[in-house]
């Protein structure tokens, strides 16, 4: 394209490059740069450049009309349509006044849709009735960072665990890991589920905790691979699965809202999941369990803590939310007071696999490390609850009345 | 007494026409005009319904247009157009022969094989056969014609038919092919003619598209405030403009006669109606 200049109008010289080679995209652009109303003038050699940029013109509104200047060369003249820019007339930037594209608004509009933050939006654009549209509601000052991490720690379940390990454990050994495993996969099942409901309910304006949540159910998807996998790879079946711990899982479905459900799910039970894999990393029999159970840790702690600073964004707002978290817990404690907590297939599991063996003095062992989870379990339930705000007293005893089913 | 309603008759040559008037129909019924739509599934049952009392008015095509203008004249009568798309207006049909071939002029389709569309598309049947005969070449005769039929009594708004004789041109079953200008465009953008591998061998006179025909005797009222909603419809409006985009245009205009004199001598010329409107072709079916 050679731009000309002998004319007082704007002119460009496709040459022999057709409408449908890419000419068109050069006369929209020059096009672009006109007001309403202005004109271009096009010159051309290809074959049936003249017809095509009359069949365009014609649907595009543009006006047109060609001259033949002394040497016979036909010169169109574009007149650009006055609706031209219709199309953007009314537009919206898909993010409040006073938020530059890296700040997310405090209200999402439904009008923005699936826009990229910042982008400007066609009025007319449908409405996407996301329920979770208001920063408090879902926010996190951390997302980003915390999406950061997660997608650099992402990890390969076929490669980053030694599958073919060697190790023998005794029979009731083996069953207890299977049991554990069997008890984990549920409780992962309900940590992938959870969140995911939630996630088609934000608003895509809040990007990085869509993206941060999207990995979260990724990671929850490798950990039932590998608790699976573990499960079956001495050749056993998964074993029993309880109403009671079921029941557990099924309130945090029961959750009126995210931040209730990310409160009980995140910082009291994957807060307390952190505490349980660590105790298998340190105590697992075998060098595949231990294995698995440090990836998963390091993949749940970032998912606590996205939890915490969700809720420390919404209490640094609505500080009057904390008293919806301290009935949360209340009645979920109501709601399994009937049930039996955790079954004791999995607490003799957890015993059996820490002791690793079936012997008075290891059983004894295995107990005593139990116990000693079960209370570091209460003491980061108790932390965390400080640190959202709740007074020493008030933290111990929310701590103490979560579900005996950890998760 | 019940406030009158405007009817009106479509085509049903696409699922989108529903679309399309259901959204017109709540247009304006939002500006206090009582609108509704009848579809018919072939331009010939509709005329025939602007003349029965059934229609106020119709979209017709251009083909249509013609037809409800002779049965009234023959009847003493009257029809108007009364509004039409800007992409309406000026139209032009092709004749394109693949681009290594040898033929350099029309004349030298004597002989050939001519790809065409529907028996009753205007502009890709009978508008370039009529320029064919004006340059002395006659259909059967001078050259022969292979017909791409798809969807009879549509007046060619299927524009499968030319898709079609596009296809066949570029595997060698047809000489030449004719299209309207914008969809010799549009396949080349759309690949089904890869650019620059066809060639321009004829082009047409301009001619006029459709237009909202009125029925004798349609309320005059009625007829105005319609037309006086839809020339109001702005493209800058988010609320209309989807429809604006479906129906494909960027603004009505006040209908025009004065583009429908090459169809009008086709029409004679291949003796598709009788001069009172009658259906002569006999291999039309719709």
């Amino acid at each position: 394209m050679v731009p000309m200049a002998a004319s007082c109008l704007p002119t460009i010289d496709i040459e022999t490059l057709a409408l449908d080679q890419g000419a068109l995209l050069l006369i929209r652009h020059a096009l672009a740069q006109l007001s309403p109303g202005g004109s271009l003038l096009v010159r051309g050699a290809a074959p049936a450049w003249d017809i095509h940029l009359a069949a365009w013109c014609r649907q595009q509104g543009h006006a047109l009309r060609f001259e033949t200047d002394a040497s016979g060369t036909p010169t169109a003249c574009v007149t650009r349509a006055a609706s031209a820019e219709g199309r953007w007339r009314d537009a919206q930037p898909a993010a409040a006044p006073d938020s530059g594209v890296a700040e997310a608004a405090a209200e999402a509009s439904p009008g923005w849709g699936l826009a990229a933050r910042g982008a400007t939006v066609e009025a007319g654009s449908p409405r996407f009735e996301f329920a979770l549209r208001r920063k408090h509601e879902l926010w996190a000052a951390t997302a980003g960072e915390l999406y950061r991490q997660a997608a650099a720690a992402q990890w390969d379940p076929e490669t980053a665990i030694a599958w073919d390990s060697a190790f023998e454990l005794p029979g009731v050994v083996e069953a207890a890991v299977v049991q554990v495993m069997t008890y984990l996969i549920e409780n992962e099942n309900a940590a992938l589920l959870v969140p995911a409901r939630h996630l088609g309910q934000i608003h895509p304006h809040y990007r990085e905790v869509l993206q941060l949540l999207a990995l979260q159910c990724a990671d929850e998807a490798r950990h039932v691979e590998v608790f699976t996998r573990r499960a079956l790879l001495r050749g056993h079946g998964p074993a029993l699965s309880t109403a009671g711990g079921q029941a557990s899982l099924h309130t945090l479905f029961d959750a009126p809202d995210f931040s209730i459900a990310t409160f009980l799910l995140a910082v009291l039970g994957e807060g307390s999941f952190v505490n349980l894999l660590n105790f298998l990393h340190e105590h697992a029999p075998d060098p595949v369990t231990r294995q698995i159970a440090r990836l998963a840790a390091r993949d749940e702690a970032r998912h606590v803590a996205f939890g915490m600073a969700h809720l420390e964004y919404r209490l640094s707002v609505q500080p009057d939310y904390q008293a919806r978290l301290r009935n949360a817990i209340e009645q979920r404690y109501d709601a399994l007071a009937p049930t039996a907590g955790l079954n004791e297939e999995v607490f003799d599991a957890l015993v059996l696999l820490a002791a690793g063996e079936l012997t008075l003095s290891a059983v004894a062992r295995g107990h005593a490390a139990v116990g000693q989870l079960q209370r570091e379990m209460a003491s980061g339930r108790r932390a965390r609850l400080a640190r959202l705000g709740f007074e020493p007293a008030e933290a111990q005893r929310l701590a103490d009345l979560h579900t005996r089913n950890f998760m | 007494m019940a406030t009158p309603t405007l009817l009106m008759g479509a085509v049903a040559y696409a699922p989108k026409v529903v679309t399309i008037w259901e959204g017109f129909k709540a247009h304006f019924a939002e500006h206090g005009l009582a609108f509704d739509y009848l579809l018919y599934s072939n331009y010939e049952r509709q005329v025939e319904a602007q003349f029965d009392g059934t229609l106020h008015l119709a979209w017709n095509s251009p083909l249509a247009w013609l037809r409800a203008k002779r049965i009234a004249r023959a009847r003493g009568l009257s029809v108007q157009a009364v509004a039409m798309r800007d992409t309406d207006c000026d139209l032009r049909s092709l004749i394109v022969v693949r681009a290594g071939d040898a033929l350099q002029s029309a004349a030298e389709l004597r002989g050939k094989t001519l790809g065409v569309g529907a028996i009753d598309s205007p502009q890709a049947t009978l508008i370039p056969l009529d320029h064919l005969r004006s340059l002395g070449l006659v259909a059967g005769r001078d050259y022969a014609v292979r017909r791409f039929d798809v969807l009879g009594g549509k007046h060619g708004d299927h524009i499968g038919g030319e898709r079609d004789a596009a296809k066949a041109l570029l595997a060698g079953e047809v000489d030449a092919c004719c299209m309207i200008d914008g969809n010799h465009l549009a396949f080349g953008l759309d690949g089904t003619l890869p650019a620059g591998s066809t060639r321009i061998l004829a082009r047409t006179e301009a001619f006029d598209h459709c237009n909202f025909t009125t029925s004798p005797a349609a309320p005059a009222a009625l007829i105005e405030r319609f037309t006086a909603l839809l020339l109001a419809m702005r493209w800058d409006d988010p609320q209309v403009r989807p429809l604006l985009e479906l129906e494909g245009l960027r603004e009505w205009r006040v209908g025009r006669t004065s583009g429908y004199a090459l169809l009008d001598r086709a029409v004679d010329d291949e003796g598709f109606y009788g001069p009172d409107g009658r259906i002569l072709s006999a291999d039309y079916r719709y």
